[in-house]
C-alpha cells in the first residue's frame, strides 16, 4: 500500500489514528473496550506518516511488515509450538531484538468447540507457549504480556474445521 | 431493587389432612403427558383500589396469569389461566363452587387486597381438590405492590410443592450474560432477571466483555469475570450499592468464580505462567489457598450442598474429565468414565446428581450421580453448554449456541425427564445462566 497522502486520505488517516489511540487509552473511567488490536490495520495504528516511504520503526505496521507472521496456530486442545511456529516466533524475536524499546502482548485464542472456562485456560496456555519460546530466544519476558480470549474473539466465523483451525491461535501484537 | 425484607409469609391455616389427598404430580414421569388439569381464575378483590403496579382488579388477573404460566412451564400441569376461566366472586374464594369446575382436577383461587397507594398488598392463595371437594392448602403473602410477581411465584411454588412433593423453585432469580453484535466482536453484558425472564436488568454496559456470573447465596452480590482494562479478572459486584471490587489482587488472570453454599468462600481459577489451578479465598478477601496442583488445566468447581466436597474439571488425564475432591483439596478422584469429554460440572442443591456438559460430537447437557454412575443425556442441541440447577434440583437451565457465522446463543431450560424443554425469553441473546437459590 502507499502512504502518499492526499489531503482527504491524510484526514482519514489522522481520524483513524485518533480512534486507535482512544481505544488504547488506559484512562477511561469505568470499563474499557477489550483489546482491539487484532483487528487494527496498519494504517490505523500508524501515526500520521512523517515519511511516505515506509512504516515507523517499532510500530505495529513495522512489526507486521518485518515478521514472517504475527500469529501461530495450534491443533485441537494442544498448545505445543511446532517447527513452523518456531520460524514465525524467531522472526518476531529478531524484530524485538532490533526494537529494544518495543513491548508486545500475546493473545491466546481457542475455537468455539470447547466450554468457556476451559477455553480461557487453553488460551492462557497457548499465549504462554508463544511467550516462553520468545523468551527462550532471548527476549526479556518483562517485555511480553499475555491475555487469553478463550473462544470470545474468533477470527473466522464458520462452524467447520477450517474456521476452527484459524481460531486456535496465538497472536503477537505490539503495545503502543 | 426489590425490598426482600418486606416480604412476609402468613400461614393462615394448617394443611388439610394429607391422608385425604389423592391428587399429585410426578416429577419423574417422562411420558410427557403428566399434566394435571388445574384452573386458575383471576383473583378477585373486595374493593378495587389503585396501587403503583395497577389496580387490585388488574393485579388479580396478572397474578393468576403468572401462576398459570409457572405451573405450565414446570411441565407437570395443564393450567387454564384467567383468560379461559370464568370470573369468580370474593364469596367463592373460600367456598368453591365445585360442580362448576367439573372439567378440572384442581382449582387455585385467591384474592388481592390493598389499602391503596404504596401500602403493601395481601394476596391469598387457595388450592382445592375438585374430585374430593377438599381444600389442600392455603397461603397468604404480603408484598409491596411492585413485588406482585413474587406473590404469584410464591403461590405457584406452594401449589407445585403440595402436588409434587418437591421443594419449590419459581421464586428465584437468574444471572446471565446478555449477548448482542457480530460473532467476532460480540458485546457481552452482565444481566439479571427472575426465573421466568421477568424483571430484567442490565448490570454492565458492554464496553468490556463480561463472563460467567454467579449470584451470592443471599442475592446481595454477583461474582463475574470482566475484561475491563484488557485483563481477565473476577469482580464482586454489590447489587445494593453498585460498587465492585476484585476477588483477589493478582497480576495473573482469574476466572470461573463460584460461591461456597454458605457464601463465606469463593472458588476461582487462576493461570500462572499458563498453568490453571483452582483456589479458594474468603469472600471478604484474604490469602488464596491453592486446592489443585496438577500440571494440567484444573478449572471451575462446584460445592456439594453441605460444603464438604467440590466437583471440578481437569484435563490431567489428557482430555477434559470430571473429578471430585474434598473441600480442602485432598482426595482428588476422577468420576467420569463414559467416553468423550466432560466439562462444567455443577452439583445439584439436592446433592443427588451432578449436571455437566458432555462433549462427544455434539455438546449436550447430562447428569450423573456423584460417584459417576447412571449417566443420562437430557438435551440434543449442536452445542448445549454449562447447566445450572434450579433451587430444588429438578430443573436445569443452560445455553444453546447455533452453528455458523451468526453463532447465536440462547438460554434454555429442561427438566430432569429431558422432555420439557423451552427457551427462556430474554431481550437479547443470552449465555452463561446461573440460577440462584430460593429467594429469602
Amino acid at each position: 500500500m502507499t502512504l502518499i497522502a492526499t489531503p482527504l486520505a491524510r484526514t482519514l488517516m489522522m481520524a483513524s489514528a485518533f480512534i486507535a489511540l482512544s481505544a488504547c487509552s488506559k484512562k477511561a473511567p469505568e470499563e474499557l473496550p477489550p483489546a482491539p488490536v487484532e483487528t487494527a490495520r496498519p494504517a490505523e495504528t500508524a501515526p500520521v506518516a512523517t515519511t511516505p516511504t515506509g512504516p515507523v520503526k517499532g510500530s505495529q505496521e513495522d512489526f507486521l511488515a518485518s515478521v514472517a507472521a504475527d500469529k501461530i496456530y495450534f491443533d485441537t486442545d494442544k498448545y505445543d509450538v511446532d517447527a513452523q511456529d518456531q520460524d514465525v516466533l524467531r522472526s518476531q524475536a529478531q524484530w524485538l531484538a532490533a526494537n529494544p524499546a518495543a513491548k508486545v502482548t500475546v493473545e491466546g485464542h481457542a475455537d468455539e468447540r470447547g466450554t468457556r472456562d476451559y477455553n480461557l485456560a487453553l488460551g492462557e496456555r497457548r499465549a504462554n507457549a508463544a511467550k516462553n519460546y520468545l523468551a527462550s530466544l532471548g527476549v526479556d519476558p518483562a517485555r511480553i504480556t499475555t491475555i487469553s480470549y478463550g473462544k470470545e474473539r474468533p477470527a473466522a466465523l464458520g462452524s467447520d474445521e477450517a474456521a476452527w483451525a484459524q481460531n486456535r491461535r496465538a497472536v503477537t501484537v505490539t503495545v503502543q | 431493587m426489590i425490598r426482600f425484607a418486606s416480604f412476609l409469609t402468613l400461614v393462615l391455616l394448617a394443611f388439610a389432612a394429607p391422608a385425604a389427598a389423592q391428587l399429585s404430580v410426578d416429577v419423574t414421569d417422562d411420558s410427557g403427558s403428566a399434566s394435571l388439569k388445574i384452573a386458575v381464575p383471576a383473583l378477585p378483590t373486595s374493593q378495587s383500589v389503585s396501587t403503583p403496579a395497577g389496580t387490585t382488579d388488574e393485579l388479580g388477573v396478572k397474578i393468576a396469569q403468572v401462576i398459570a404460566d409457572d405451573l405450565r412451564n414446570s411441565g407437570l400441569f395443564a393450567p387454564t389461566g384467567p383468560e379461559g376461566t370464568r370470573t369468580i366472586a370474593m364469596t367463592e374464594v373460600m367456598a368453591p363452587n365445585y360442580p362448576s369446575w367439573g372439567g378440572y382436577e384442581a382449582l387455585v383461587q385467591g384474592f388481592v387486597r390493598s389499602a391503596g397507594g404504596e401500602s403493601d398488598i395481601t394476596v391469598g392463595c387457595y388450592l382445592y381438590d375438585i374430585a374430593l371437594t377438599t381444600e389442600l392448602d392455603r397461603k397468604g403473602y404480603v408484598v409491596a405492590p411492585r413485588d406482585w410477581r413474587r406473590a404469584a411465584h410464591k403461590c405457584a411454588d406452594a401449589i407445585y410443592a403440595r402436588l409434587s412433593g418437591e421443594s419449590p423453585f419459581f421464586d428465584s432469580r437468574i444471572a446471565y450474560i446478555a449477548e448482542s453484535g457480530s460473532k467476532e466482536r460480540r458485546v457481552k453484558r452482565l444481566a439479571i432477571m427472575d426465573s421466568d425472564g421477568a424483571n430484567h436488568r442490565f448490570i454492565t454496559n458492554g464496553q468490556a466483555i463480561a463472563l460467567s456470573p454467579r449470584f451470592s447465596p443471599d442475592y446481595g452480590s454477583l461474582l463475574y469475570v470482566s475484561y475491563v482494562q484488557d485483563r481477565v479478572r473476577i469482580f464482586v459486584y454489590d447489587i445494593g450499592t453498585g460498587k465492585q471490587r476484585l476477588v483477589t489482587e493478582s497480576t495473573n488472570p482469574t476466572f470461573a468464580p463460584r460461591w461456597s453454599p454458605d457464601g463465606r468462600s469463593i472458588l476461582f481459577s487462576m493461570a500462572i505462567a499458563g498453568n490453571t489451578d483452582i483456589y479458594r479465598v474468603p469472600a471478604g478477601g484474604g490469602v488464596p489457598v491453592r486446592l489443585t496442583s496438577s500440571p494440567g488445566i484444573d478449572v471451575g468447581g462446584s460445592y456439594s450442598p453441605d460444603g464438604s466436597k467440590i466437583v471440578f474439571e481437569s484435563d490431567r488425564s489428557g482430555s477434559q474429565q470430571i473429578y471430585v475432591m474434598n473441600a480442602d483439596g485432598s482426595g482428588q478422584q476422577r468420576i467420569s468414565h463414559g467416553g468423550g469429554r466432560y466439562a462444567t460440572p455443577e452439583w445439584s442443591p439436592r446433592g443427588d446428581l451432578i449436571a455437566f456438559t458432555k462433549m462427544a460430537g455434539d455438546f449436550n447437557i447430562a447428569v450423573m450421580t456423584p460417584d459417576g454412575g447412571n449417566e443420562r443425556v437430557l438435551t440434543r442441541g449442536w452445542q448445549d453448554e454449562a447447566p445450572t440447577w434450579s433451587p430444588n434440583g429438578r430443573v436445569l437451565q443452560f445455553f444453546r449456541t447455533s452453528q455458523g457465522s451468526s453463532g447465536v446463543a440462547q438460554v434454555w431450560q429442561v427438566d430432569l425427564t429431558g422432555v420439557n424443554e423451552r427457551r427462556i425469553p430474554t431481550p437479547l441473546s443470552g449465555s452463561d445462566p446461573a440460577w440462584g437459590p430460593l429467594l429469602p
